[in-house]
């Protein structure tokens, strides 16, 4: 299944200053796979060696944020990334 | 070969060229610009080749690598990570690369890196594939050694390599204490005997002691110094208990800091910073008045090297990666970063001070590459 990732500027330095790029996979968990394939090294900066989300990362497919990677996502689904941070 | 600082902070990389007489310095950067930058560190074996311990605010921590000097860099492919958790195990994250050491000059490619909480990884490829050295990080005695920490997490450094054998390593863990592997990190033990923790419910206890920087003198490997949360300390091997060499300070001084740094080649000359550690810890210099101080005696006794510092409202804090030497064996460079982004320089081995950077993001650390 296709989809749309949204990538937020602490990470275009993976897409070559791509802010979208097309996805593909059913999951949350699949669609980061794909990511890494073709952005090496991606992933781990967004999903730590647990599988858990960063804390200063959201997901999000649509408008509903994404609590456990293995979560669907729908053929044609946005999927957005958003960096969490406050302070200097 | 010219030499260079490479200046590590919380908004980027930097890097202070000297014109031949040293007296005026170049500013470069910043390279990574918001990036949190732990620590820079030049692979004496390979000098070309610099290792950068980096992360943001937002995403997870990784390492550089550069093969020219650090004109570019290239993340490491599996930057240091622990591995997956089992059923019911502590499934513990790697928050930071704190801390990294080159190998042994007999294995090239081989590097360490330290973490936050406490981790302790191993590169066998030059930095670009790093993996967890199991016999500290899965020892069974590991929870109970890294057990306080704090909300910061715990952190692993000062890593130290015995020069005359590639298996003979020493760790530095904050609210930890001081650990031996002489098996390549197969197994460890704790090496705090002597070692003040008064902040410790039990004073005596074997670990839960706080090195702020443990050192390893390269030409007298059996001399170790070390800055701890309570004061400072020389331990001759193979004794195993540590003297506090800090009890020579001044008395409305202290012993209390974060760096200790070695002379390049005479392993009775180091120097330290002190700071405030009274009541609620300032950790700032004391009285408002920085003075770096130098023993030239194995900390038997101690000079104070103020000339040309601030001489009162400069409240300085100096952390333990951001002071070092360069390697000049005669009239060496003594260089320290403050967390308020000032980079000072005491020629001379520290006899006269100059602030050769100003303005700055918060500095973690001063590292010296030729």
């Amino acid at each position: 299944m296709s989809c749309t990732v949204r990538i937020p500027s602490p990470l275009r330095s993976y897409t070559a200053g791509a802010g979208t790029v097309a996805g593909a996979g059913g999951t949350v968990a699949e669609v980061l796979s794909d990511l890494e394939r073709r952005f090496s090294g991606i992933r781990f900066r967004m999903v730590d060696e647990q599988n858990r989300i960063r804390p200063h990362i959201r997901l999000y497919v649509g408008t509903s944020e994404v609590k456990a990677l293995s979560e669907p996502v729908g053929s044609g689904a946005t999927v957005h990334v958003i960096c969490a941070l406050s302070g200097g | 070969m010219a030499s260079s600082l490479w200046i590590g902070t919380r908004k980027g990389a930097f890097t202070l060229r000297p014109d031949a007489r040293r007296r005026g310095w170049k500013l470069s950067g910043p390279q990574f610009l918001g990036h949190i930058v732990h620590h820079i560190v030049q692979d004496p074996r390979e000098p070309r080749v610099l290792l950068m311990a980096a992360k943001t605010g937002h995403l997870g921590p990784t390492v550089y690598r550069s093969g020219d000097r650090g004109r570019t860099w290239r993340e490491a492919t599996q930057p240091p990570a622990f591995r997956k958790a089992a059923e019911g195990e502590e499934a513990r994250a790697v928050q930071r690369v704190f801390w990294l050491t080159p190998g042994h000059s007999s294995e090239r490619g081989t590097w360490y890196a330290g973490t936050s909480p406490a981790g302790l990884f191993r590169s066998q490829d030059g930095g670009e594939r790093w993996q967890p050295v199991a016999g500290f990080n899965d020892h069974p005695m590991r929870p109970k050694w890294a057990a306080l920490g704090t909300p910061d997490g715990q952190f692993l450094h000062s890593i130290g390599l015995d020069p005359r054998d590639p298996r003979h390593l020493y760790i530095g863990i904050s609210v930890g204490g001081v650990f031996e592997s002489v098996d390549g990190g197969a197994d460890w033990t704790p090496l705090n005997e002597g070692c003040a923790a008064d902040f410790l419910p039990d004073p005596n206890a074997p670990y839960g002691h706080d090195p702020h920087c443990v050192a390893l003198h390269p030409g007298a490997p059996d001399r170790l110094y070390q800055q701890n949360h309570c004061g400072i300390y020389r331990l001759d091997r193979p004794g195993r208990r540590w003297e506090r060499i800090g009890r020579a300070m001044p008395k409305k001084v202290g012993d209390i800091g974060f760096p200790f740094v070695l002379h390049p080649t005479d392993p009775d000359t180091a120097w330290v910073l002190p700071m405030d550690g009274q009541t609620v810890w300032p950790r700032t210099s004391i009285q408002g008045k920085p003075a770096v101080y130098r023993t030239g005696d194995g900390g038997r006794s101690w000079r104070r090297l103020d000339r040309g510092l601030p001489r009162s409202h400069a409240w300085l804090t100096v952390l333990r990666q951001a002071m070092c030497t360069d390697e000049r064996a005669m009239r060496v460079g003594v260089y320290f970063g403050t967390t308020g982004g000032e980079v000072w320089a005491g020629a001379n081995a520290g006899e006269r001070w100059r602030c050769i950077a100003r303005h700055l993001p918060e500095i973690y650390s001063v590292t010296h590459a030729v």
